[in-house]
């Protein structure tokens, strides 16, 4: 299963497959990389629903875009991570960078992307 | 005798063989009733061990690494064998967030998981000639 782009505004969620390890990190990064160099992206979300498997290659992806976005606070978030993936961001400490979020509308409502649903 | 058993894969280092080696040890390892978590655990720590082989040792020419996993009661040991460029520095290189190309995005962290996963690991290295990482994992059921 290929990670699915979404662009909204000034944000990109990336929906991650099932496994991401080093060669589907890569793909990844080049990927956003060029969309990142294309349009104006303030902000990435990583949605992991469909994600079972993790490793440390995920984690350089995270941090990565981090810095490619500017380091700035909560430029990246995390959503929908299993207990053995929140454990692998819990153990690296990227947790004091990335913001980890529950569910997609936690996520949409700190970014204010939420298109005049509520509020 | 102990229940006993032995395995040994040996593939080319490229990327897409990662996903074929952590599958296939915990394949092995299922005869030992595993958690989930623990398939996880070694999964990742598999992963880790051999995405160095790729990486690092390597350099990312294609040679060959080994896979060497052994059962006996609830221990499971696994060897990861390259005879690529080798670890001038171990300590080092197992310090939490240390590493070589972090151009790469590479993130520090592998040993730090392998440590964190497995009940036992020990690096063996030697420059120019190649690193083993020795991994123990008791699955405890």
């Amino acid at each position: 299963m290929a990670a699915g782009f979404e662009r909204s505004g000034t944000v990109l969620t990336v929906h991650l497959p099932t496994e991401l390890d080093h060669p589907v990190s890569d793909e990844i990064r080049r990927e956003s990389d060029r969309i990142i160099g294309h349009e104006y992206i303030k902000n990435m979300i990583f949605d992991f629903s469909e994600t079972v498997f993790m490793d440390s290659s995920g984690i350089g992806l995270l941090m990565g875009r981090y810095r490619a976005l500017g380091m700035r606070g909560k430029c990246v978030q995390v959503m929908n991570v299993n207990s053995h993936i929140a454990k692998l961001l819990r153990l690296s400490g990227v947790g004091r960078y990335i913001d980890i979020c529950k569910t997609q509308e936690a996520a949409e409502e700190q970014e204010g992307v939420y298109h005049g649903k509520h509020k | 005798m102990e229940n006993t058993n032995e395995m040994t894969i040996i593939f080319d280092s490229r990327p897409t063989n990662e996903a074929l080696a952590r599958v296939a040890v915990a394949s092995f390892c299922t005869q030992l009733n595993p958690t989930l978590e623990e398939v996880s655990d070694l999964k990742t720590a598999v992963s880790e061990a051999v995405t160095n082989c790729i990486i690092h040792g390597y350099e990312g020419e294609v040679h060959k690494i080994q896979v060497d996993c052994r059962l006996s009661g609830q221990e499971l040991t696994v060897d990861v064998i390259d005879h690529g460029v080798g670890i001038a520095d171990i300590q080092k290189a197992m310090e939490p967030m240390f590493t070589t190309k972090p151009d790469k995005d590479r993130s520090g962290m592998g040993f730090t998981f392998m440590e964190a996963f497995m009940d036992e690991v020990l690096v063996e290295s030697e420059v120019g000639r190649g690193t083993t990482v020795h991994m123990k994992k008791i699955i405890r059921r």
